[in-house]
């Protein structure tokens, strides 16, 4: 700033500013970043001998999934297919309608302090474990089939839902809400047509997204008994028919992305 | 809202009659397809397992405590496997997805078809859930880390490349137009007009995924694929109770840590 003969000084060359502005701390993450990825590929115990003879093999494998064998030789294929669908359903639709009690729950600005904190917990034990060791448990206690894989879908969906439900509860207005409050309505009712607008297109989006994730997940969950395309594409490996595997697959992924293009759709519909 | 007027008076209603009606029939055909889900799931059923749930959840929950606590000692090179896969699989995902977001952003793709080719990449990584990017890894490469490693960054692409490119489609254009105007290349646009705007969600993404992916790879064992979930599946079919339970405490607790951690960085980055 300033003087006349410090412009003869002025910088000639201009750099970047760094993204850490902290030089020890920039440095100090760069040298332990360096430790540490030398200290996980050593106890990676990567076999090269083993790749290298991988690899002939994994191109076997990789070209015994093409074609695809749409033909599905023992008609499970798609039976597995509509299972997967009627469980995302119904495990997203039970999911949800446990998870607006318990988001509202959560919202620090609607419910009392010890409310809040067992919906926080409940929300905590439901994100903490994967859907597959839910199901690993409700296979444990419902037998094998369609329905423990319902029941550990719905509990991770309640994990997901009410926690954004709950943080877009507490982010919406406080200005409708006291409007609605000061005309006498009472608690539904202030629920009702003050919250339930503010979040509602968010909400319809998410749940069509976790439908989305409902089905991913349905196709995982069959891989430890839960019913679904999970169980039909476990037993296409385990039986080495791998073209078969490539077509659920296909289909998964196509599945998949119909309901990502219905769910940008539907959220531009609302808003 | 619709105004009905009748003869003596004018009443007020928040929808008209036709779009009343929609809705309606919106909400029956809607529960019509739940309840015959729900009719399809009861079928394939057995209700006699469900109605002996209770006592069954009582009889493993009486089997699992007190954890045994000894355990840990054996349980701290499968955490640190657990660890070394998330983080290795979130740096070979953030390596690839950097790349595929650039093609796929509207803005700074080469040309169209690249996008198209970059947006499938994303899907197709997406709909693909890591358990069976392992199973399928465990095949070619054998069981073990590595294949764990590789599923949790093939998964990953399409997570992170999602989330990249929809904030480089956000960006201000005004930036990049302002370094254009000083004469730069494509190349000094994109590090010095772009990438600087992105790297926070860069950066942001990155740790949100690897807090994701330390979840997903405490399961990768089920099917062989290395970490705690070897020591999960094997305790669940000895039926030594006594150990899952452990072994479910560890999960929780790492998973805790490296969700605070998460939130921490993020919060110092955004």
């Amino acid at each position: 700033m300033g003087k006349p003969e410090n412009i003869s000084t002025y910088p000639e060359i201009w750099n970047k500013p760094p993204f850490i502005t902290n030089s020890t701390l920039r440095w100090g993450i760069i040298v332990g970043a360096v430790i540490y990825l030398i200290a996980a590929l050593a106890s990676m115990d990567i076999n090269p001998q083993r790749i290298v003879e991988g690899i002939p093999r994994g191109q076997r494998f990789i070209a015994s999934f093409f074609p695809p064998n749409f033909a599905d030789n023992r008609g499970v294929v798609w039976d597995g297919i509509l299972e997967s669908i009627w469980m995302a359903i119904i495990s997203t639709v039970v999911g949800i309608a446990l998870s607006v009690p318990i988001g509202l729950g959560a919202a620090r600005n609607l419910a009392p302090f010890w409310v809040y904190i067992t919906c926080r917990s409940i929300i905590a034990g439901s994100r903490t474990f994967p859907e597959i060791i839910l199901a690993i448990f409700a296979v444990k206690l419902f037998g094998f089939g369609p329905f423990a894989g319902f029941i550990a879908l719905s509990l991770g969906t309640i994990g997901f839902f009410a926690k954004l439900l709950a943080e877009d509860i507490e982010n919406s207005s406080e200005a409708q809400a006291e409007a609605v409050k000061t005309t006498g309505a009472n608690w539904f009712q202030w629920i009702n047509y003050s919250i339930q607008p503010q979040v509602m297109p968010r909400m319809i989006g998410l749940s069509v997204y976790r439908l989305d994730i409902n089905f991913r997940e349905s196709a995982v969950v069959g891989i430890v008994g839960g019913g679904g395309i999970g169980a039909t594409l476990n037993t296409a490996f385990s039986r080495y028919e791998f073209d078969t595997a490539a077509a659920i697959l296909v289909v998964i992924i196509v599945i998949v992305m119909v309901l990502e293009y219905a769910s940008s759709f539907l959220r531009k519909w609302v808003q | 809202m619709a105004v009905i007027k009748t003869n003596n008076e004018i009443i007020w209603k928040r929808r008209t009659t036709k779009k009343q009606l929609a809705i309606w029939l919106a909400w029956l055909v809607g529960i019509s397809i739940v309840l015959f889900a729900w009719s399809i799931i009861s079928e394939r059923t057995v209700w006699f397992f469900v109605q002996d749930a209770p006592r069954q959840a009582a009889d493993i929950g009486g089997r699992m405590v007190p954890p045994k606590w000894s355990y840990i000692s054996k349980l701290i090179t499968p955490v640190w496997d657990t660890i070394n896969i998330a983080t290795l699989g979130t740096v070979i995902a953030m390596i690839i997805a950097v790349p595929v977001a650039f093609c796929a952003a509207r803005n700074t793709t080469p040309h169209s078809t690249v996008r198209v080719v970059a947006l499938f990449i994303i899907v197709s990584s997406r709909s693909v859930n890591s358990l069976i990017w392992a199973l399928m890894l465990v095949f070619i490469l054998g069981p073990g880390v590595l294949a764990g490693t590789i599923a949790i960054g093939l998964r990953s692409i399409g997570f992170c490349a999602k989330l990249i490119y929809e904030s480089i489609e956000e960006i201000d254009e005004n930036q990049v137009e302002a370094i254009k105007a000083t004469g730069a290349s494509n190349l000094q646009r994109m590090t010095y007009g772009i990438l600087p705007q992105v790297l926070p969600t860069i950066a942001g993404v990155g740790i949100y995924r690897w807090d994701i992916n330390i979840r997903e790879s405490t399961i990768l064992g089920l099917v062989g694929a290395g970490g705690i979930g070897l020591q999960l599946s094997a305790s669940i079919n000895t039926l030594a109770w006594t150990q899952v339970s452990t072994i479910l405490l560890v999960i929780l607790v790492t998973v805790f840590i490296s969700e605070w951690v998460s939130a921490k960085v993020r919060g110092a980055i955004i």
